[in-house]
């Protein structure tokens, strides 16, 4: 029997305003569980710290509730050591593109076959309303009260540029595109990325559901997404819009596939051997 | 049998070769059937600058490089001048007249060679001076030519075959010239060992295959000095155990990973550095809150902040038992000798698994580079242990975090049924979050309840050896033991009493307060600034220690243990 999303459903409630945004994006992940009918004891949900890092408090799979920053190492580690285990990574802007962000373009060009899922509302949220990396410039906040003057990071061209094999936008008020985005990208071979809109209706009132939703446009017309400078131009030349859907994606050896090939290039051996050749 | 024990000690301009020669002896002369013990002192950078490397070989059992030089192979005047002063009296200096000029001591042996002259004459290959001084030396001291032939093979054979031959080729230039040049007017001679079957190593190579005996499958590490070499071997032998070894972003990473993979099951560790160990403190609190297996192996170098990362120190001691904020339990492990440091990590991983928590091994810069011969261990009687995982029956009425009388909750594995959430908040049983006050206090005591578990009787967590009926005792920790123990042999008739601490944290405090019973003198040799393991006894204990303290970023000298000694004697 196909399982249903109820049954990734955690015994905590979620402990995010009403209204939130990532609502939306629990919403889609337990539809995509659903979909790929993934047994929850496989799954491994690795969260960082802040008010999308929360998450794994809310599904009945095993997790990772971290450290500030550190979610996507804490991710790689146990897909690393567990090949067979779908490991989910998720937080929000300032953990993945401030303090986290050392290591997402490694995580990237490491190519470890994992799915993250960043919920960008643009702002510190859990610390109640610090400017954040994906904030606009100008953008008045209490730790910007003159403005900010520093450019946003733009979450999927970093991730383009930094090599990773599946690199989608979401918005987590259309969670029936999100569920479908999502569910390709933990089938996905390799670094799945996703950015999802998510706002923050407490804090900021600036990028709210309305301002998203006035912006949001699907991808053109025909669009292939398997071309990297196509989905680079396609983004820095959007303006205004905001394109949704799957920007990129390729087929490329994960980095579990290489060191399956080692294993090979290696030879085997035993320590105990390895000790008596010090011979 | 006749005593043989031989000190011979190398030096000249960092790029000559010297590392790869004194490597070459070391693993020569245990071939041959000596106890070796080697020290090196190199720059930070990779060409340029002083560089030394000594071998001390002997048929009887040692404990340190010795303080006194019998051979002294001065490639340059600068060798000449930083090293004349440790040969002993009589003692031999072997120098090529056209870069070094000897002065100041009229009781040496002098035997010069021209080395480059040969070099670039004869051999015709400017990088094999290093051999053509070794085979100098094989001749000079009897020592085994087939065997510096033998390791030669195996390093350079797969260079190709011309590399190979002029190698032995330089080897014998040497020898010849030593033969037919110059005229040998002093004892020594190495000759045989005994032959017994030995293995030799470094202390970070007994790190790496203690972990791998451990059962350590997993494996991720920044570079960075004097630990690199943990992370060179791993990358070559971890695939041929099926297990996973990576070069990552930064150490967070790698410890980040390290607690990632423990929590999928695996066996992990990764190692470092004191400015490694800086940036991973945050996480040991995360392995320890989690309440998952992670073993942490800092070579402490000289710092603060990028210090001296090619010379020793064990400075790390505050950071490795108090670093990190709020408190969190975790096991610290000092080994001694490079023997230690092989069964020193496998009891690393066996507590990390006991405990499910963070463990640390605090090796050295001299005890991480040097080479020692040690006993081929027997497999048969390592006992490896595992955690306490949940049995499938229990699946789904279990609490992860469940408050037990041992503080050891079994735990879910991926995969498995019984699922939970590792989480660095504070939670309940059930690893929901969870901050009543209350249950803050049961929680700290359940995690702190485990370290009860490391104090067990094992041999591992300390070694008190010499009169016990001593009124004054020595107290010391990792390296400094092998110069403890030249330097209590050479102190004769002043009774003395030695306890090395090899258990950290948490302390081993009933044996440390047996051997303080009677004690007029307790002296504590350490090499930092701080006196940090003196302070850290000082916690436990109230007695009054005599510090003895040097933090120049080298090893204790016997001598001044000795003088130490003599002085509160």
């Amino acid at each position: 029997m196909a399982r249903n999303p109820q049954d990734y459903k955690g015994t905590l409630k979620p402990t995010w305003c009403p209204g939130c945004g990532d609502f939306g994006v629990l919403t889609a992940l337990f539809q995509a569980f659903a979909r790929l009918d993934l047994d929850p004891n496989n799954i491994a949900v690795v969260s960082g710290i802040g008010c999308s890092s929360r998450l794994p408090g809310f599904v009945s799979t095993y997790g990772i509730h971290g450290l500030h920053g550190r979610a996507l190492p804490l991710g790689q580690g146990v897909k690393l050591a567990n090949p067979n285990l779908e490991v989910i990574v998720t937080g929000g802007d300032g953990d993945a593109f401030a303090i986290g962000g050392g290591h997402f373009p490694h995580a990237a060009r490491r190519n470890i076959d994992l799915t993250y899922i960043v919920m960008d509302n643009r702002i510190y949220g859990l610390t109640k309303g610090q400017v954040a990396p994906t904030s606009s410039l100008d953008f008045r906040t209490v730790s910007s009260p003159y403005g900010n003057f520093e450019a946003p990071v733009k979450p999927v061209v970093w991730a383009l540029a930094s090599g990773a094999t599946f690199v989608a936008r979401g918005f987590s008020a259309k969670a029936g595109e999100l569920a479908e985005i999502l569910t390709k990208a933990i089938a996905h071979k390799g670094f799945a990325f996703i950015d999802v809109l998510s706002p923050c209706i407490t804090f900021n009132r600036t990028d709210t559901f309305k301002y998203f939703q006035e912006r949001v446009v699907p991808l053109p017309e025909g669009y292939q997404p398997n071309d990297r400078i196509h989905a680079l131009q396609l983004i820095e030349q959007e303006g205004d819009r905001l394109h949704l859907g799957i920007l990129y994606q390729e087929d490329k050896p994960t980095f579990n596939d290489w060191l399956k090939t080692l294993e090979v290039v290696a030879g085997r051996s035993t320590p105990q051997e390895l000790v008596l050749r010090q011979r | 049998m006749e005593k043989v024990d031989l000190v011979v000690r190398i030096g000249g301009e960092s790029g000559e070769g010297i590392i790869s020669a004194g490597e070459i002896l070391t693993m020569a002369c245990a071939r041959a059937g000596f106890n070796v013990f080697t020290f090196r002192s190199y720059p930070a950078e990779v060409r340029g600058g002083h560089c030394m490397f000594q071998m001390r070989a002997a048929n009887f059992p040692i404990f340190s490089a010795s303080d006194e030089v019998h051979i002294l192979v001065a490639l340059n005047q600068e060798a000449y001048d930083r090293h004349y002063r440790q040969l002993r009296k009589g003692g031999i200096l072997i120098f090529d007249p056209a870069e070094t000029q000897p002065h100041s001591r009229d009781d040496l042996l002098l035997y010069a060679a021209p080395f480059k002259d040969l070099t670039t004459n004869q051999v015709q290959a400017p990088q094999t001076k290093n051999i053509v001084v070794l085979g100098a030396i094989a001749e000079l001291f009897l020592m085994p030519m087939d065997k510096l032939q033998e390791i030669i093979r195996e390093k350079f054979g797969r260079k190709g075959q011309a590399i190979l031959e002029k190698d032995l080729f330089a080897l014998q230039v040497g020898a010849d010239y030593a033969r037919e040049h110059v005229q040998k007017k002093d004892p020594h001679q190495l000759g045989r060992g005994e032959g017994k079957h030995r293995l030799v190593l470094s202390g970070n190579m007994a790190i790496t295959l203690g972990a791998l005996i451990a059962g350590c499958r997993f494996f991720a590490k920044y570079p960075i000095t004097p630990a690199t070499d943990i992370l060179e071997t791993m990358m070559v032998e971890m695939p041929k155990l099926g297990g996973v070894s990576l070069q990552v972003e930064d150490e967070i990473s790698a410890l980040a990973m390290v607690i990632g993979a423990s929590f999928a099951g695996k066996k992990a560790m990764t190692a470092t550095s004191g400015p490694g160990l800086s940036l991973m403190t945050e996480l040991i609190g995360l392995a320890a809150m989690t309440e998952l297996p992670a073993v942490i192996v800092d070579v402490q170098r000289g710092g603060p902040a990028t210090g001296i990362p090619t010379k020793t120190e064990q400075g790390d001691l505050f950071a490795s038992v108090f670093g990190g904020h709020g408190d969190a339990p975790r096991v610290v492990l000092a080994p001694c000798t490079v023997e230690d440091c092989f069964y020193q990590t496998i009891r690393a991983f066996n507590l990390a698994e006991r405990t499910q928590g963070p463990v640390l091994v605090l090796s050295d810069q001299a005890l991480a580079q040097r080479f020692e011969t040690m006993s081929i261990p027997d497999f048969s009687q390592i006992q490896l242990e595992d955690r306490l995982v949940i049995a499938q029956e229990d699946s789904q009425t279990y609490q992860r975090y469940r408050i037990t009388d041992s503080g050891v909750s079994p735990m879910g594995i991926p995969g498995m049924p019984g699922a939970y959430i590792a989480r660095g908040l504070e939670h309940d049983g059930g690893g929901l979050p969870n901050y009543e006050p209350m249950l803050h206090e049961q929680m700290q005591e359940k995690r702190f309840r485990k370290l009860n578990l490391v104090l067990d009787n094992s041999p591992l967590n300390l070694e008190r050896w010499g009169d016990p009926t001593a009124q004054i005792g020595i107290i010391s920790w990792g390296s400094t033991e092998g110069t403890i123990r030249e330097a209590v042999e050479q102190c004769g008739d002043i009774p003395l009493d030695v306890l090395m601490v090899k258990l950290i944290n948490p302390l081993p405090t009933a044996a440390i307060a047996e051997f303080l019973k009677g004690k007029k003198k307790v002296i504590v040799p350490e090499v930092n600034y701080h006196a940090q393991f003196t302070h850290l006894l000082r916690t436990e204990f109230l007695f009054n220690p005599i510090p003895l303290r040097i933090y120049g970023g080298r090893p204790f000298l016997a001598t001044e243990i000795i003088s130490k000694v003599k002085e509160v004697a």
